[in-house]
């Protein structure tokens, strides 16, 4: 009894987040849906989800965030590998580089993209518009998750029984098939299941690549939403989601299979070996995936009238006028970096509660079912369209006990809505993998649980800390949809001054927003780079 | 990596560091949450009835006008004006509608012709008839909606053309949308679409008010002749058009407006030009929200983005023609910004009752 008091005391804070800053914001929308003018009416949702163009719509969503995931996965796996445990030149800059394009505002690299496979060498193709660009692009942006969430994973992982293999004779290969895959699978359906549901739910990048011509379930609702005013169409929608969802993180939770992992050391990285190639490969093609659009959008900020000059970085330090959103960019830049310390705490506490209570020992079936559930509705807020949560926060969020409409804190809890599961999937496989024996063991030798949780579980669960902390913070400077949404027109963030910058003509803008978009990019690379060189004395040094 | 370039990153991120994250947005007034918030200044008239109160304007996020013009209204009214952007004219007319009951501020502004029929519908609106400026009276919406909403500002989305690379490439620009199914412009056009933008809408209901209902045969015929479409005007304009960045088409839909900003320093002229025969006019609207709490400042609000200060300011700060002819124009505008004499035309009725279905009909054309 006490036990479960204590969970529930831990889930309190939580339930609560998640309680009034997502559910009630989306049932709220989804009531707009199913009870039009005040009566219940769901058959009008059935008979949307009757339509051919929904089943056809719903086809595309999955296969092709299933095609995205399996390659992000082929890439990002040995890219971790190699980053995480090689000693390979330059492997933290790398690693740092790899988050760039979380930052990056879609519709810029939607350009460097069409132009790459539309101009130049790849021209021959004709990718010109076609899923191929789409599953590349959301690669592009999702090899990061793979490569943190398994690297932190892999970097803890005890090679003592893949030498031993190896001393037995095992190839490489079978050394990875026996010993360090069943080891490190639970980071891997985790990432696998966070970049299924971004991939599932992307927004821009099939807008902005796939020329209209591709809708998946997320721009339906979009469309639906703020374009058709078709609310029972979209509740209709966002229900599916949900429910794939739903289906995919019950086999997300049946796959990964319980951690053995007991004992955890510091490992130094190993020299490169002969072996290594396919990896250093596959590490070598998702650079360059990340790179070339990345370089694109460089060369493109330097250019002013077709000769190479730094114009457009000058511009930066200038507002040219007195109108009300005339903040410079480094302004911009701070507004951002603010927000994105709020929505770091905020996703790392939330989702750091989450994580400890999804991974303590359940006495019975039923705590384990609480722990169960509780592990999954956090995944949630990936799965739903943030056009719904964000009306949603509009229509529900307005009156006492709970009218935070005008909260400052709306747009980093919107943002770590976002990153809180990605926090919750670094850090679960970690925590799991600990032998439950040595909290006992620090119990019995008089330790308080607090004490316990620090020496034994932060101990080990540093590092990946810090990859999810790195996370959040990049998933909240480059957040556009809810921002623009929500934020103020006198403390604009970087993104949103670079859409502003975007959607004005004159060529001067258009360079000066590639320029700011590479001053967000080396900043969110600078301060990732910063972070992993962190070290807390005495925890990190284990 | 180098140990001085790794060093000198280091010094940069940790300055960054040191300079945001000592202040979180916590550290801010809880008063001054989510919107802009200018104190009130003295020099209160005691005859007007907002002096004290606070007004909020809801609008677009493209909203912008020099500060130096909302300091004068709050030192004229004695009130405090908030503004508060809630994404396009899409978004913000969905949220007026969703939160009618309990609206997000006491007037909105940025409610354009495509969307107004559906806000006046949902009662968005209060009835206040303000006083137009002369030239503002054609542009008044028919019914009840014309004592709702004032207009404020208009610009019409055209067929922009590179002049320059018709010159280059000895052809003769198109003048017409029947030109442009001509196989002579074949993969020449760019587009921003008609579902997700809303220049991308205008063009679409232009094309309705040429073709009435043959308009889905001369999408076809413009999809068959290699017309591209993106999802809003920045990848139109900017990745697809030769005149605004380096993309590779020289016919794309903007605005009347654009060519002023293509003016090639040299030469002094610019080198692009719209085509006066294939615009729809946008208008803006701004209304006093029903269910207000602050329902005389919203009404001053409405009169003050009349006056002609606030009139001259709207072609730098927000790119759009002021409703008032009188107040004068920038340079450039005068110069190359020609306006149409004879938009097309299809009423705020019509679209509010056939938007949803010639929406879903175009995208199954354009996604075939």
């Amino acid at each position: 009894m006490k036990r479960l008091l204590t969970l529930a005391g831990l889930a309190a804070l939580p339930v609560l987040v998640l309680g009034v800053f997502f559910v009630l914001p989306v049932t709220g929308m989804l009531g707009q849906g199913l009870w039009p003018d005040g009566r219940f009416a769901p058959g009008d949702v059935l008979e949307v989800l009757a339509r051919p163009r929904v089943h056809r719509v719903l086809w595309f969503t999955v296969w092709v965030a299933a095609t995205a995931t399996l390659v992000t996965l082929l890439l990002g796996v040995p890219t971790a590998y190699a980053l995480h445990r090689l000693r390979v030149p330059g492997r933290s800059v790398v690693r740092a580089a790899f988050l760039v394009p979380f930052v990056l505002p879609t519709v810029v690299v939607g350009i460097a993209f069409d132009r790459l496979v539309s101009t130049g060498p790849l021209e021959v193709l004709g990718l010109d518009g076609s899923p191929v660009t789409i599953i590349a692009a959301m690669v592009f942006f999702n090899l990061a998750v793979v490569v943190r969430t398994v690297g932190a994973a892999w970097e803890g992982l005890d090679p003592r029984p893949g030498e031993a293999a190896a001393a037995l004779g095992a190839s490489p290969w079978q050394v990875f098939r026996t010993a360090t895959f069943p080891a490190l699978r639970g980071s891997v359906v985790s990432a696998a299941s966070v970049v299924f549901l971004f991939c599932s739910t992307a927004f821009g990048i099939v807008l902005v690549l796939g020329g209209l011509r591709y809708s998946t379930v997320e721009t339906e609702i979009y469309l639906l939403t703020t374009s058709l005013f078709d609310l029972p169409a979209a509740a209709a929608l966002c229900l599916l989601q949900l429910l794939v969802v739903t289906v995919l993180l019950l086999l997300a939770a049946r796959a990964r299979s319980a951690p053995g992992q007991a004992a955890r050391r510091r490992v130094e990285p190993s020299r490169v070996r002969l072996y290594d190639a396919p990896a250093l490969l596959a590490t070598a093609l998702g650079l360059l995936l990340v790179a070339v659009p990345i370089a694109m959008l460089v060369t493109g900020s330097l250019r002013v009238d077709g000769a190479w000059s730094l114009a457009n970085y000058r511009a930066l330090d200038t507002t040219g006028g007195d109108g009300l959103v005339d903040v410079t960019v480094v302004e911009a830049l701070v507004n951002s970096l603010r927000t994105a310390v709020d929505a770091t705490w905020i996703a790392l506490l939330i989702g750091g509660l989450v994580a400890v209570i999804a991974t303590r020992r359940s006495h019975g079936p039923a705590e384990r079912r609480i722990r169960g559930l509780l592990d999954g509705f956090f995944m949630l807020p990936l799965g739903v369209s943030a056009v719904t949560l964000g009306f949603g926060f509009l229509i529900t969020l307005d009156e006492p006990p709970v009218n935070f409409r005008e909260s400052p804190l709306l747009v980093p809890i919107a943002q770590a809505l976002v990153a809180m599961p990605l926090v919750v999937r670094t850090l679960v496989p970690v925590l799991a993998g600990i032998d439950d024996r040595q909290r006992q063991a620090a119990h019995s030798l008089g330790a308080s649980p607090l004490r316990a949780l620090v020496t034994i579980d932060l101990a080990v669960v540093w590092k990946p800390l810090l990859a999810a902390a790195g996370f959040a913070f990049a998933i909240s400077l480059g957040e556009f949809g809810a921002t623009s949404f929500l934020s103020r027109v006198d403390h604009p963030t970087l993104p949103v001054l670079i859409y502003r910058l975007l959607g004005q003509p004159g060529t001067h803008n258009y360079g000066m927003a590639l320029a700011a978009a590479v001053v967000l990019a080396l900043a969110t690379a600078s301060v990732m780079f910063v972070v992993e060189r962190l070290r807390v004395p005495g925890v990190g040094g284990f | 990596m180098n140990r001085a370039l790794r060093t000198t990153l280091a010094t940069i991120t940790a300055l960054t560091l040191t300079g945001a994250a000592s202040c979180t947005l916590l550290a801010d007034d809880g008063d001054d949450s989510g919107e802009t918030k200018i104190e009130a200044t003295d020099g209160v008239d005691p005859a007007d009835a907002i002096a004290g109160t606070t007004v909020t304007l809801v609008t677009h996020d493209s909203f912008n006008l020099p500060k130096k013009l909302i300091r004068q209204f709050q030192k004229d009214t004695g009130a405090t004006l908030k503004i508060r952007p809630s994404g396009d004219a899409g978004k913000l007319t969905n949220a007026l509608a969703l939160s009618q009951s309990n609206p997000i501020g006491d007037v909105a502004f940025g409610v354009d012709n495509t969307f107004a029929s559906r806000a006046v519908d949902e009662d968005v609106f209060a009835t206040y008839a303000a006083e137009l400026p002369g030239s503002a009276e054609k542009l008044r919406l028919d019914g009840d909606a014309g004592d709702k909403l004032a207009p404020i500002d208009q610009a019409s989305v055209c067929v922009n053309v590179d002049t320059a690379w018709f010159e280059k490439n000895d052809q003769e620009p198109p003048t017409s949308l029947d030109d442009l199914t001509d196989p002579a412009y074949k993969d020449l056009t760019v587009i921003p679409g008609a579902a997700t933008s809303s220049p991308g809408l205008a063009f679409l209901l232009a094309t309705i008010a040429e073709y009435g209902d043959d308009w889905p045969d001369y999408w076809t015929d413009l999809v068959g002749n290699g017309a591209e479409l993106t999802e809003g005007w920045t990848d139109a304009y900017y990745g697809g058009f030769t005149g605004g960045g380096d993309g590779d088409r020289p016919i794309v839909v903007s605005y009347d407006t654009s060519p002023a900003f293509t003016v090639d320093k040299k030469t002094g002229e610019t080198t692009t030009a719209a085509l006066l025969d294939t615009c729809f006019r946008q208008v803006e609207y701004a209304g006093v929200l029903e269910n207000a709490n602050n329902p005389v400042g919203g009404q001053a609000v409405v009169d003050w983005l009349l006056s002609p200060e606030v009139q001259a300011a709207l072609p730098d700060n927000m790119y759009v023609f002021p409703v008032d002819d009188s107040v004068a124009l920038p340079k450039e505008w005068a110069k190359f910004a020609q306006q149409p004499t004879e938009p097309y035309e299809v009423s705020a009725d019509d679209i509010s009752e056939h938007r949803a279905e010639w929406l879903t009909e175009w995208t199954d054309i354009v996604s075939r």
